[in-house]
């Protein structure tokens, strides 16, 4: 990655709520650039990600919502039973297309059109998960110069989904939790 | 920002479409349709958009398959059962006052909306008095919805979205299991018609009393869901209900004065008339 940054995505699955814990709470309120996250959810649950985080982070978190600009300072977990999409002008969509990878939302349907939107100035940070969902797009985010992060499958509470994006993109970088917290840190002081 | 050959490459194909076909694309929101594109393209083994376009511009024939990559047929019975708990609690009452009713199901997809209407003026006693209109731009979704028929494995989620609607009688007095299809009633679409029409290049439609538009405008960029408000606006009688989906809202919407919170969480409003 060569550009200033824009934006960070997340995705993960099983064991997600533990893993997001140790990667998002301590994040200063006023990290200046957004971060969109994808965590699969069963459809017919309400969506308590947005509570729970809300309350541990420094960062405001919320429901992404359909048509509004995704701001630095900001967590936005993508509703449950929508797929959520980044525009070329930085807005977000939702849509309820099938389900991808029997997920909806999808990790790769937020990465692909994220990558699309942001190009180099892209992190794209793949966690724990039992499924495979997140590989494409986490190589559509490589393909279009950004950044990939993947936690490391040795200590990821469920490896296949860290195994598969590893898989597909052999150069992301391969990190524990406390690590990418500090990578995020990092990567908006230069 | 320069586009990609790509978008340039998509941005023909819809004008395309648009010009040839009379089928408008150019508004929907960007991402989504091009993911669909993308699709389309690769499942249809195009090598290119142009390809794509060359081909489509001289074989008809082609474009039934590529709407159904344009547009989305996910739905389901009673999709969000808290909504129809609210037609049926908080509108309901209201739609009683009325001799006689007009409701419009618009983007109704394979008929799972409108039959989940259908069946509930049913259960409260205002199917009679009810004229409903669905609506559609894909012909193969009309004519589903027009067959009115389901695969089995779909009841059981459609059965209990039902019961937490609020259900004043069992979702299967209103089908027949047949060969692993469920077959709807027919008296449930004797009063309903049928028609091609689109939100984003068609008319007005008369003094209707609940519009029920879910999931549609979420395809659509800012301009053209303003367009379609507009459109519900001029189309609903006084104090006529308009039911979104439940991530869409009019808060955004340059067409917001027009209507008030009826149901502020399911997303239903109310016209308002300024006089
Ligand atoms: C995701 S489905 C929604 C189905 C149903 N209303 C629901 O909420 O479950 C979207 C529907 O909108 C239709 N649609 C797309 N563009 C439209 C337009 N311009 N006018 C009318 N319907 C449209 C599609 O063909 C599709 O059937």
């Amino acid at each position: 990655m060569t550009e200033r940054p824009q934006a960070v995505v997340i995705g993960a699955s099983a064991g997600a709520v533990q893993a997001l814990l140790k990667v998002l709470p301590a994040l200063p309120a006023t990290y200046p650039i957004p971060i969109l996250v994808v965590v699969h959810v069963p459809s017919d649950r309400d969506n308590a990600l947005v509570g729970l985080f809300a309350d541990k982070c420094l960062l405001k978190v919320k429901e992404a919502e359909e048509k509004e600009p995704a701001l630095g300072g900001t967590i936005y977990f993508a509703p449950s039973d929508y797929h959520l999409l980044v525009e070329q002008d930085g807005t977000l969509s939702l849509s309820s297309d099938e389900p991808v990878h029997h997920s909806r939302p999808a990790i790769d349907v937020l990465f692909q059109s994220a990558a699309d939107a942001w190009g180099e100035a892209l992190a794209g940070i793949i966690l724990t998960g039992a499924n495979h969902d997140g590989a494409a797009g986490l190589r559509a985010i490589v393909e279009a110069g950004g950044a990939a992060i993947v936690e490391d499958p040795a200590s990821a509470e469920m490896p296949a989904m860290p195994l598969a994006a590893l898989a597909s993109c052999p150069g992301a970088k391969r990190l524990g939790l406390e690590s990418i917290h500090s990578y995020l840190l990092e990567l908006v002081e230069k | 920002m320069q586009g990609s050959v790509e978008d340039i490459e998509i941005d023909l194909l819809l004008e395309a479409i648009y010009q040839f076909y009379h089928y408008d694309f150019r508004h929907y929101a960007r991402a989504s349709i091009k993911r669909r594109l993308l699709q389309a393209r690769d499942r249809m083994g195009f090598s290119s958009f142009s390809a794509m376009q060359e081909k489509l511009l001289h074989d008809p024939a082609m474009l039934p398959g590529l709407l159904n990559y344009l547009t989305v047929q996910v739905s389901e019975m009673f999709r969000d059962p808290s909504y129809f708990r609210a037609l049926r609690e908080k509108v309901v009452p209201h739609l009683k006052t009325y001799p006689s009713l007009k409701l419009w199901v618009a983007g109704c997809s394979n008929g799972e909306e409108l039959y989940s209407l259908a069946i509930l003026l049913r259960e409260e006693g205002l199917n009679r008095r009810a004229m409903i209109y669905a609506t559609d731009i894909n012909p193969d979704a009309l004519q589903a919805a027009e067959a009115g028929v389901y695969p089995l494995d779909q009841i059981r989620k459609f059965t209990e979205n039902h019961q937490k609607s609020g259900a004043r009688s069992s979702l299967s007095d209103y089908y027949t299991a047949d060969y692993g299809r469920a077959v709807f009633d027919k008296r449930l679409r004797e009063r309903v018609v049928f028609s091609d029409h689109s939100l984003v290049t068609d008319a007005v439609f008369a003094e209707m009393h609940l519009i029920s538009c879910r999931n549609v405008l979420i395809y659509f960029d800012r301009e053209l869901q303003d367009r379609a408000i507009g459109l519900f606006h001029e189309s609903l009688a006084r104090k006529g209900f308009l039911g979104l989906g439940s991530k869409e809202s009019l808060r955004f919407s340059g067409q917001a004065a027009g209507f008030s919170d009826f149901v502020r969480e399911e997303k239903i409003y109310q016209r308002r008339d300024l006089s």
